[in-house]
């Protein structure tokens, strides 16, 4: 831990303190539509912070330029207009949702500071194509530095902790770090690629501790290629197996995560293989939850997890509600805002809801 | 009146040029950093490859200060070093200042520090070890256990830890890791006949006197294993083995294996001291920071400062036996600048 510690000083960066300008994430928006919005609202109303979420931005394209249909001057150049909107409305500190942008950020300006040529042939694309100007961020971030900023006010303010009610002991958490955060570029990410601090600092602050298991620098199998083409999920399945395999003796109460890819597929993989194989990880039988940092938060200041949208992903957050000793209504779970009754999902066969 | 020889450090290629220079007659005062001589070989056991105990060496070296007159100053530190003339003033903190005619650079090195290699875990998971710490459970004597206190089973040896690496920006070959892979596999292996023992290498530079005859009979004899593949990354099961990851490049595949301890075998780098000293004295170094000779084939030992001289590790990695071997050239080098022999300024032609 002493060794870690030292590590984590070694990889700092600076994350700004106020006036961000924000890019969501394709993905996110899609399949935890409440992260990104509890995001927003944690920093506005319960941090005080101010914050653009702009319509005008675009994806980043980065899905396309992963699967190899977006050329690289094309995505730096998308990332360009970013960058006009942000100076356009007067902004300076970036914060992108998505950790598969937020590696296609990095990589970009690292480019652009190495081969200072790309950087002017991109703002003549720009500017032919949209007669916009930019100038590179002064701080980027991505969503979780903020959150990981911002940890120990939110856990003064929590309502609840991570640590399980029923026998006084800390919650273990795996935290599953995305590959594109720090693994190209260690600098830009809190604590590193080996040890990253970005979400263990929130779990620690948060009362949980931190399983560090024989996987847990192992990629979720999330890897575009292995998704996009239906012939590869396998390989994408297997390795998420794999970590869940690692993960097992340890008892992990929750996975956190910090990649929209990897929160989507350690989640819905677990359904997958508990298909293929009538394998099911957690406790009795019930799957082990995948959260966004922000739902976490959002659990952890005590706001109503149906809100937080928990109802949306595969394997249910009730064993975790309980344990944390958070009073929520299960009638509740499928209704609209409005107290409209939404069909109900399925349970499926081999996972224990 | 005797001419003045100053020597950097107390190591065996202090040791040794402070006997060999006496013997010709010049006054030699040792500066040495810690509370006693010998350097890093006080820490090592046996040596490859004959394993012979490291302290019939140390013995072997003190003797020769016993049998000449050599003044030794330990626990200094070195706050100056003024060119004045033909002659160099020395100042140590506390202490009268001294005058030499020539300077012995002999600062040796530093063995890498594991923790800058992340991904391996050391000091962060227990039964992680260096090469260095080795010796030191080797030194214990009594029943060989992991740091979790276990008897092992299955060891694996990591080689070119902080060399080779351009990761850790060090290029070279620290040259002595290999052999002392082999040395420690067999060594283990004799505490431990049940014991699976396996090195991980990318070459095993077996260059040396007897070493390619070590490492075959590692492998007959003892039953070492060796495999050429790379450790990608080490991480702790629930029962404190290690997990280590690796790519086999002879069959171009992964392998995972779990093993009791994981041995890192680090190399050399410059030492701190021998920085210092170069910072002092303006010598040039490599773009490794050890230090660099006026000519690699006809000038080695002969740094670009008149009268500075240097030898051992403080210009590259190398074994016990080319340490001697360069302490007893570097005084040769001295004895000739000291005597203003012609040889000393033979002109190269192009």
């Amino acid at each position: 831990m002493e060794e870690k510690r030292n590590i984590w000083k070694d990889y700092q960066k600076e994350i700004a303190d106020d006036h961000y300008y924000y890019v969501r994430s394709c993905i996110r928006q899609s399949f935890f539509p409440a992260s990104e919005e509890f995001f927003l609202k944690v920093l506005k109303d319960e941090l005080g912070k101010d914050i653009f979420d702009d319509p005008n931005h675009t994806t980043c394209t980065g899905i396309g330029y992963h699967a190899d249909v977006v050329p690289f001057e094309t995505i730096m150049t998308v990332v360009a207009r970013h960058f006009a909107l942000m100076k356009e409305s007067g902004y300076k500190n970036i914060i992108i949702s998505c950790v598969t942008s937020f590696g296609i950020y990095t990589e970009i300006i690292e480019t652009w500071k190495h081969f200072p040529e790309v950087l002017e042939k991109i703002r003549e694309n720009l500017y032919k194509a949209t007669k916009r100007e930019f100038d590179i961020p002064l701080n980027m971030t991505h969503s979780s530095d903020i959150i990981y900023k911002f940890r120990n006010e939110i856990a003064e303010k929590a309502n609840y902790k991570l640590i399980n009610q029923l026998t006084g002991r800390p919650l273990n958490v795996v935290e599953h770090i995305g590959c594109h955060y720090s693994k190209m570029f260690p600098k830009y990410g809190v604590g590193g690629a080996e040890f990253p601090l970005v979400l263990a600092g929130m779990i620690k602050a948060w009362g949980g501790d931190v399983i560090d298991y024989p996987e847990r620098r192992h990629c979720c199998g999330f890897g575009f290629r292995q998704y996009l083409v239906q012939a590869n999920r396998g390989y994408s399945a297997a390795n998420s197996k794999k970590k869940f395999e690692s993960m097992e003796p340890y008892k992990p109460d929750l996975v956190l995560c910090n990649c929209p890819g990897c929160t989507m597929f350690m989640d819905k993989w677990q359904y997958t293989i508990s298909e293929l194989e009538g394998k099911t990880y957690g406790e009795n039988n019930q799957g082990v939850p995948v959260l966004t940092y922000e739902e976490l938060a959002g659990l952890v200041l005590g706001y109503n997890p149906w809100d937080l949208g928990l109802q949306f992903h595969q394997i249910q957050s009730e064993p975790l509600l309980r344990k944390m000793g958070i009073d929520f209504s299960p009638e509740d779970k499928y209704k609209t805002r409005s107290g409209i009754q939404m069909p109900m999902p399925e349970c499926p066969a081999n996972i224990n809801f | 009146m005797n001419k003045k020889v100053v020597v950097i450090g107390g190591g065996i290629t202090g040791m040794e040029a402070s006997v060999q220079l006496s013997a010709l007659g010049y006054s030699v005062t040792i500066l040495e950093k810690e509370s006693q001589l010998g350097g890093h070989l006080k820490d090592w056991t046996v040596l490859f490859p004959n394993l012979r105990k490291g302290t019939e060496i140390v013995s072997f070296l003190e003797h020769g200060l016993e049998l000449q007159e050599v003044n030794v100053i330990f626990n200094s530190k070195i706050n100056e070093i003024k060119k004045i003339n033909k002659h160099y003033e020395i100042i140590v903190e506390g202490r009268k200042t001294l005058v030499a005619d020539a300077i012995l650079v002999a600062t040796g090195f530093d063995l890498f520090d594991a923790h800058r290699k992340e991904e391996f875990g050391y000091g962060i998971y227990e039964n992680v070890i260096t090469s260095y710490d080795l010796e030191k459970i080797f030194a214990k004597e009594g029943e060989i256990r992991t740091p979790s206190g276990i008897k092992p089973k299955r060891i694996g040896f990591i080689h070119c830890v902080g060399s080779r690496d351009e990761k850790v920006n060090n290029h070279y070959c620290s040259n002595v890791c290999c052999v002392t892979g082999v040395k420690q596999a067999m060594e283990l292996k004799t505490l431990i006949p049940d014991a699976e023992i396996f090195n991980f290498y990318m070459d095993m530079r077996m260059f040396d006197t007897h070493f390619e005859e070590l490492y075959l009979e590692s492998q007959k004899k003892y039953g070492i294993n060796f495999i050429r593949g790379r450790l990608s990354e080490a991480n702790e099961t629930i029962d404190k083995r290690i997990v280590i990851k690796v790519e086999d490049t002879l069959t171009s595949r992964p392998l995972k294996m779990t093993v009791d301890m994981m041995v890192l075998l680090v190399g050399m780098e410059p030492s701190k001291g021998t920085k210092e000293i170069a910072n002092l004295l303006n010598l040039k170094m490599r773009e490794s920071g050890f230090l660099k000779p006026e000519d690699d084939h006809t000038m080695s030992n002969v740094s670009n400062m008149p009268g500075v001289f240097f030898a051992g590790t403080c210009s590259g990695p190398m074994s016990i036996k080319y340490t001697f071997t360069d302490a007893r050239a570097a005084v040769t080098k001295i004895n000739c600048f000291l005597k203003e022999y012609e040889l000393q300024n033979r002109i190269l032609v192009n």
